[in-house]
């Protein structure tokens, strides 16, 4: 069935993502902060914490450091939202990829736009972050390319194999940045958990009242299509099984991530980009040689 | 007179005529007329030549002979000069390299045009295509805009000059040199193309010489020196095509290579190949070439814009993807897309270490460039549209950053980033613009980084493992460096900062504007473009057309390009919320000096620079890996080439042999071609040393010239007389061979 030349299941996965995708990105955020918790022996706050936060930051007083700095908030929220459609519309996985890098620029332009050292140092450090995790992105879409024929992520819903059997490296390599993509220690360079570190809290720092709930929501928007590329490895034509196969595999991989960044201190940037640079090269070019091979 | 000869030749002649003027123009109003009458009359005329010839088809003119040759030696006589100048000028400023290249190219193009050339018929000496047509406007568009420009900035630059104002021959070569290019992207004798080659060598030397400070004259020898290496190259490339292959143009070059190459002779087609390849690396400046380049960077900013984004450094991309059907998984194929891409990835991370905003220019042109011609190197109907397309917005995105630096240079005092901190409040206008450029360089929804998504895809398809994995990583480098110069012109110091753009030029801004419009149009118009423009031309080229993106994608990209153009064309920067200082690691005392109240008590300023991650992406180490990589790419495909050139040099005397044999045979006489002349007389030597007596006695054939007229006559004459199909046969039997 199509709507204007879009299949049906095109419009529920944008509306689902426009609409849920919230949602569940702040109890995956309040579910992170309690397992985190209790990892560290502390009792930790509610589920529901992240969203009362989100409240009362909109409920602050409207103060800014300047006058752009709330465009490229909002830019960045847009693309990251629009990013999530193009993939839950199943369409073409280079264009998220890209579309979401825009995105993250805009994110890295509000915090340089503030000339504040801390914001500034995180800015740098962000757009580090994206030299380090872009190679490995641009090989899961390569592989994807060379495994099925297409960038398109609908066409996996009819694949025989799920993709992790054609890219079983890259999707490691990919676990590997997934960890940078989402700012998890070790590679939580960028912005700080808490302010009383070096970077304070980075390249958000000078964010404060209803901009700071807009990129608080644009992170919740980013952890669900991340983990949708986590799942787009293991989706195949297996009907609703494999839908259920790639909501578990994508919250293992969530639980995963926590354990990780409960576990490993801070890199320095160098072993940031110096390590995941070497997994992408490792991995991709093994997988991709690989793939020339079966 | 056909009115596409006509339009050619007024695109070549009428900037040559306005440069003859603006040579003995001395008047300051003077010149900007003629500059600014002579600039918009070139654009109307590459517009003009694109409505009239926008066409699937590949329009071919035939000159009249007197005149072409005329033409040729006028050429000639052209070349001879050139040489001579640069001999002169060489002599003068001692660069003795520079005089033994001259005096080598001089005798080389002496012999091309007097011993090779001369005998070779020429059937079709111009032609328009779509692609030359897209040059054309490039050249004429952006190049004109560029020249326009330059008399705002050229005005400002002479006022800080202390020597003799040398304007006249700036302006006047930088005329000529579009008059060379249009000559380039029109000519199918490729002796004529020679000729404008090397024109636009010597413009660009004396450009960036202008100043004729020392560093100037190095560098503009330096620029000299390599790219005589590749005008050599070039003529040897036509003195073997013109000797073995008989042949003197673009298309027929391109058409004997495929048929030699399908006919399992690909071998020996590879000398020319990667002589021409060497040819278009050094004026494309790809690695190990590129430091001319960067050298032409101490030429006045026009300058510069010019040689990187309409002209010089295009001319090179040009040739390449003129003979990209020829390439792909050949060896030549293989060294121009992994020079290329080499190119592109060590270039990107070596302009990660540079402060300097026109030398970050440089080294991403050079990068550009690189994937450009690793997708020639890759020559899939999916790759050249790739190459195309980042061809043209390179073309008019790097011009508008050019411009731009410039223009902040003349206003700011500096070229370097760390001095454009804060251009958002001092040059609010010009700050949206160079924001515009930088983006439209690296970033969906503009043009650049559409067409790489098109160079990964063709990569893919391609199965190269070492094109795509240098793609990945170069394009991760061409986020860091672009980025972090962006987030410097677009931070915001909330100090009183004086607004210090109120005296640029008007012609300044008039270019400007031109070049923002065009980056920002030609990623809206994308999909029409490419479906109008490029689509066509590759089905010509490949017999498919297509569009390697798909037009939806394009569709998106081009909403996005558009929005997000209007905003940063239209947003005024100020807010109704409450403006809060910016948190300084401890208490503020003067909020726009950015002096706050450190921890032993005393007054600290904050400074940041960007980072430029020297210990890894450290310049000389870059480069140093990259003339690594592309010599050692160079060398060996040559020595594999000579190798195996000398292994079939019995094939080459058989060409030899079979052409001799075929001028004036009745095959030629009944316009039969070549290569099919050739495959028969392939066949028939063998046969023919086997029953020379028997052949002698029985039919009175004395030589393999009779032999071929014989057949010929059985074949096409007795054949159409009686009707039979005998000879059918031996002709399949003929064409197997």
């Amino acid at each position: 069935m199509e709507i204007f030349g879009f299949s049906i299941w095109s419009i529920i996965g944008v509306i689902a993502f426009l609409v849920i995708a919230p949602f569940i990105g702040c109890i995956l955020a309040g579910l992170d902060r309690k397992i985190t918790a209790g990892m560290q022996g502390r009792v930790g706050p509610k589920l529901l914490q992240p969203w009362w936060d989100f409240r009362k930051l909109l409920a602050k007083e409207d103060a800014t450091v300047n006058g752009a700095q709330d465009l490229y908030v909002w830019l960045y929220l847009i693309f990251i939202v629009l990013s999530g459609m193009v993939f839950f519309a199943g369409g073409n996985f280079l264009l998220c990829v890209f579309i979401q890098t825009l995105g993250a620029l805009f994110f890295i332009l509000a915090g340089y736009s503030s000339r504040s050292p801390y914001a500034d140092l995180g800015a740098e450090r962000e757009t580090v972050q994206v030299m380090s995790y872009e190679p490995m992105v641009l090989l899961v879409a390569i592989g994807m390319f060379m495994a099925t024929g297409s960038f398109y992520v609908a066409d996996l819903l009819s694949a025989e194999m799920p993709l992790v059997r054609y890219l079983p490296l890259i999707f490691i390599g990919f676990l590997y940045v997934l960890t940078i993509k989402l700012r998890k220690s070790p590679f939580d360079i960028s912005m700080a958990q808490h302010a009383h570190q070096e970077i304070v809290r980075g390249i958000v720092t000078e964010f404060s009242g209803r901009t700071l709930a807009l990129v608080e929501l644009s992170h919740w928007y980013e952890t669900i299509l991340f983990l949708g590329w986590t799942g787009m490895f293991v989706v195949w034509a297996g009907g609703w099984v494999a839908g259920v196969v790639a909501v578990v595999v994508a919250l293992v991989i969530w639980f995963f991530e926590i354990w990780i960044d409960n576990n490993f201190a801070r890199f320095k940037w160098e072993t940031m980009l110096r390590s995941a640079w070497w997994v992408a090269l490792v991995a991709g070019t093994v997988n991709i040689v690989y793939l020339l091979f079966i | 007179m056909e009115i596409g000869i006509a339009t050619i030749a007024f695109l070549i002649l009428f900037p040559v005529l306005v440069a003859l003027m603006l040579m003995f123009v001395r008047g300051d109003r003077a010149r900007s007329y003629i500059t600014v009458v002579g600039a918009l009359v070139i654009a109307c005329g590459s517009i003009f030549c694109a409505t009239q010839f926008l066409s699937p088809e590949t329009h071919v003119y035939a000159i009249d002979d007197g005149v072409a040759l005329f033409i040729d030696y006028a050429a000639l006589v052209i070349e001879v000069g050139l040489c001579l100048y640069i001999f002169v000028k060489g002599v003068y400023y001692k660069k003795p390299l520079a005089v033994v290249l001259a005096v080598i190219q001089l005798g080389l193009a002496a012999y091309l045009d007097l011993a090779v050339a001369h005998d070779v018929n020429v059937a079709n000496e111009l032609y328009i295509d779509n692609f030359s047509i897209i040059m054309a406007l490039i050249i004429g568009i952006v190049g004109s805009g560029i020249i326009v420009y330059g008399l705002g900035y050229m005005r400002v630059h002479e006022a800080h000059n202390d020597g003799p104002d040398r304007r006249p021959i700036f302006f006047s070569v930088m005329f000529a040199f579009l008059g060379a290019m249009f000559a380039i992207v029109f000519s199918n004798a490729l002796t004529w193309m020679l000729c404008a080659w090397e024109i636009t060598t010597v413009c660009s030397f004396a450009l960036i010489g202008y100043t004729r400070t020392k560093e100037a004259i190095d560098n503009s020898f330096l620029q000299i020196v390599l790219n005589l290496i590749g005008g050599i190259a070039f003529s040897g490339a036509l003195v073997w095509i013109g000797s073995f292959y008989g042949v003197m143009e673009l298309d027929q070059f391109i058409a004997t290579t495929l048929s030699l190459a399908a006919s399992g002779m690909g071998v020996i087609t590879y000398a020319p190949l990667l002589l021409f390849s060497l040819a278009a690396f050094t004026k494309a400046a790809q690695m190990p070439f590129q430091s001319w380049l960067l050298g032409a960077m101490v030429a006045p900013t026009p300058t510069s814009a010019l040689l990187h984004s309409s002209t010089m450094v295009k001319a090179g991309v040009f040739l390449l993807i003129k003979i990209s059907p020829c390439l792909g998984f050949t060896i030549p194929g293989f060294l121009v897309m992994t020079v290329g891409i080499a190119t592109f990835l060590f270039c990107a991370l070596a302009a990660i270490s540079q402060p300097n905003a026109k030398r970050v220019l440089a080294y991403s042109t050079i990068s550009n460039l690189g994937l450009i011609v690793a997708c020639a190197g890759v020559g899939s109907d999916g790759a050249i549209w790739a190459a195309i397309f980042l061809l043209i917005f390179h073309a008019v995105a790097k011009s508008l950053l050019f411009l731009c630096v410039g223009t902040a240079e003349h206003h700011i005092g500096s070229r370097n980033i760390e001095d454009m901190d804060d251009l958002f409040q001092r040059m609010p206008r010009l700050a949206r613009l160079m924001a515009i450029g930088i983006m439209g360089m690296f970033i969906a929804p503009f043009g650049m980084l559409v067409s790489k998504w098109a160079a990964l895809q063709s990569f893919a398809q391609s199965e190269n493992v070492i094109l795509l994995m240098l793609l990945v990583f170069g394009s991760a480098a061409t986020f860091m460096f672009w980025t972090k110069w962006l987030g410097k012109i677009l931070a915001i110091a909330n100090n009183d900062a004086a607004d210090v753009e109120l005296t640029v030029y008007r012609s300044e801004w008039a270019s400007l504007g031109l070049m923002t419009v065009l980056t920002v149009g030609c990623c809206i118009g994308f999909p029409l473009i490419s479906v109008s423009v490029v689509a066509p031309y590759l089905q010509t080229m490949f017999g498919v057309a297509s569009n390697a993106i798909p037009i939806g994608d394009l569709w998106i990209m081009a909403v996005i390009a558009l929005v997000i153009a209007v905003i940063f064309l239209g947003f005024s920067g100020s807010t109704k919320k409450r403006i809060a200082p910016v948190y300084l690691s401890g208490v503020g005392v003067d909020e726009s000096a950015r002096t706050f109240r450190n921890s032993f008590n005393g007054v600290s300023a904050a400074t940041q620079r960007n980072w430029y991650m020297g210990d890894i992406f450290g310049e000389k180490k870059m480069v140093l890996i990259g003339l690594v990589v592309s010599l050692t790419l160079i060398f060996g495909s040559f020595a594999f080439v000579t190798q195996s050139v000398a292994a079939e040099s019995e094939t080459l005397a058989g060409i030899t042999a079979a052409r001799d044999s075929y001028e004036d045979s009745l095959w030629e006489q009944n316009d039969i071609d070549f290569n099919t002349y050739q495959q028969y007389y392939e066949y028939y030597r063998q046969y023919w040393e086997q029953n020379k007596d028997a052949l002698r006695q029985s039919m009175g054939i004395e030589s393999m010239d009779d032999l071929m007229d014989t057949l010929f006559i059985q074949m096409f004459v007795q054949n159409a007389a009686s009707g039979t199909q005998d000879s059918g046969t031996s002709g399949s039997e003929g064409g197997n061979q």
